[in-house]
């Protein structure tokens, strides 16, 4: 089975229960008087997103760009799945990593191991699998003593570490991975670097929420730049962070080493 | 560097969310997010089991200080009002040890309930889960609670050698309606506590009062006459199809069908809300 995102002019709105808006007495009230109720039919609402069609299939690397609160970020959870339409509809076909959360899930009560297993059965691994899964992420995190004692006590960059590894280890046919993803201490971001190219070239289809030019061009081959919860421009990267930025971009000296070294 | 596991390609592996939904595609939505959470029961499990050994992780005696604190309870209470009510101590006893336990079970339940999509906001917000797989696990962590202060049960029967007799295995049924029950308290009030950010308070006074009209510190024949009103009391005869059988008396008949109707009636209410509000929870959080 082959993998496809099919999006349909989903709109997604917030209802802003601000205040005691969202209090019984106001629902109570509103049943009662008139102009409450007019008030209450008017509610605030945030539009995030409005009208979106997209169309992915395998091999498609698709970029996410915008400013902030354009919709990106809850366009790729909708696309995950937890934000249901609230008009349109969104089908995905194939198994599908959403990471959107860089603490996704971790307690930090728990100990390393304990977070890994348990994010193994979020996962629906068997429990051989989770060994497996645990035996990576550790390696790759270097938590050797550390994987049994809470991540309470991890240091800022195990913690990191930690959260990259995990949300790394399992390789999906569709994948969907917010910029939080990128940032990271220097020394770090080589390796995981590596690691995240290994699993973005693995994956059937890619969608990327990202501010970094570099990385969107270098990965993906299609961009889609989000105005206001609405698709602004839908086309090849390059032509499409020309009208987004307001300038030509090029890929720097570095990321056109990196590209030449193999089309991810 | 071949490391990475691989995501299975399942069934689940296919989302088809679409807005324009008819009764019948929300009916289909909620069954299939009720089977799939019951489905992940190891999950749950874990879950629950971590809920309870990270509350209790590093002390001595762990979850069984719920045992301790719930023993003290009893016999302070029992004695008091034994005196107060001028009870037979062998015979009050036994029944505040059990009314209390498995009260505190139903108050813990609903009190949880209120929270059961609050308190996991991180996790509905960025990985999608069947609803049913939070309301189980509040429902299995206080199973796991309630296991531990029945020990108390079993401690004043053997002491005061007051065992109920065969009747006792009755209340297996009981528990498990209790637990259809518990299910619907999680989804129903997980979803309206969300929405509403007044439902829990008067859930806690509701709760309060029913801990007193319930008949968990005296006991139904005390009414004299009027001990049929409490058949209109659905906590009342939601712990007495528990309690009695434990008991060694089965509750009566008026007792058992009001029972099944109110049950009936949380499974309906529950139903239609979920159906109606399961894909809106996530953009209440």
């Amino acid at each position: 089975m082959s993998s496809a995102i099919d999006v349909e002019g989903l709109s997604l709105s917030f209802p802003l229960y601000h205040g005691n808006a969202r209090s019984l007495k106001k629902t109570v009230l509103s049943t009662m008087t008139g102009r409450m109720a007019a008030d209450n039919r008017n509610r605030v609402v945030v539009e995030a997103l409005r009208d979106v069609n997209l169309r992915l299939r395998p091999g498609d690397r698709l970029a996410l760009v915008g400013g902030n609160g354009a919709g990106k970020t809850t366009l790729l959870r909708a696309m995950a799945g937890i934000y249901e339409p609230v008009r349109g509809r969104v089908r995905v076909q194939g198994s599908l990593n959403a990471l959107v959360d860089p603490h996704l899930g971790m307690n930090p009560d728990l100990t390393g191991r304990e977070n890994i297993t348990l994010r193994g059965m979020y996962l629906g691994l068997d429990r051989r699998a989770i060994e497996g899964l645990a035996e990576d992420v550790a390696a790759f995190a270097e938590l050797t003593d550390f994987l049994d004692l809470p991540v309470r006590i991890y240091s800022t960059g195990m913690i990191v570490r930690l959260g990259f590894a995990l949300a790394t280890s399992v390789r999906p046919q569709v994948l969907l991975m917010d910029e939080w993803f990128l940032a990271g201490d220097a020394g770090f971001m080589e390796r995981a670097r590596e690691r995240l190219e290994n699993l973005v070239r693995g994956v059937e289809i890619l969608v990327l929420s990202s501010h970094v030019p570099d990385v969107v061009l270098q990965w993906c081959t299609r961009a889609v730049w989000m105005d206001q919860g609405r698709v602004r421009a839908d086309g090849p990267t390059a032509e499409v962070l020309e009208q987004y930025l307001g300038y030509p971009v090029q890929m720097s000296e570095w990321a056109r080493q990196r590209s030449a070294a193999g089309p991810l | 560097m071949e490391s990475s596991t691989h995501l299975q390609p399942s069934e689940h592996a296919v989302l088809d969310l679409s807005a324009d939904q008819r009764w019948g595609d929300r009916n289909r939505a909620a069954w299939r997010d009720i089977r799939e959470g019951l489905s992940q029961w190891r999950l749950v499990w874990a879950l629950a089991l971590l809920d309870i050994r990270l509350k209790y992780r590093g002390s001595l005696l762990g979850p069984f200080w719920l045992t301790i604190s719930t023993g003290a309870m009893v016999a302070a209470m029992g004695i008091l009002y034994a005196v107060l009510f001028r009870l037979d101590l062998r015979d009050y006893i036994p029944y505040l040890g059990l009314s209390l336990v498995l009260w505190g079970f139903g108050a813990a339940l609903v009190a949880d309930s209120c929270a059961v999509f609050t308190a996991s906001e991180g996790m509905i917000r960025s990985v999608r889960m069947p609803f049913t797989l939070y309301a189980a696990r509040i429902v299995v962590r206080n199973l796991i609670i309630l296991a531990h202060n029945f020990v108390v049960v079993l401690v004043v029967n053997t002491l005061l050698w007051t065992w109920p007799g065969g009747v006792a295995w009755l209340a297996l049924p009981g528990m498990v309606l209790w637990l259809g029950v518990s299910l619907c308290l999680g989804l129903l009030l997980g979803a309206l506590c969300a929405r509403l950010h007044d439902v829990p308070p008067i859930v806690a006074n509701l709760m309060q009062m029913a801990f007193f009209l319930s008949a968990v510190i005296w006991k139904p024949e005390q009414l004299g006459e009027r001990e049929w009103m409490l058949a209109l009391n659905p906590f009342f005869c939601l712990l007495e199809v528990v309690r009695g059988p434990l008991i060694g008396r089965m509750p009566s008949d008026l007792v058992l069908g009001c029972a099944l109707f109110y049950s009936a009636v949380l499974f309906v209410v529950t139903w239609l809300v979920f159906a109606r509000v399961r894909g809106r929870i996530a953009f209440w959080l």
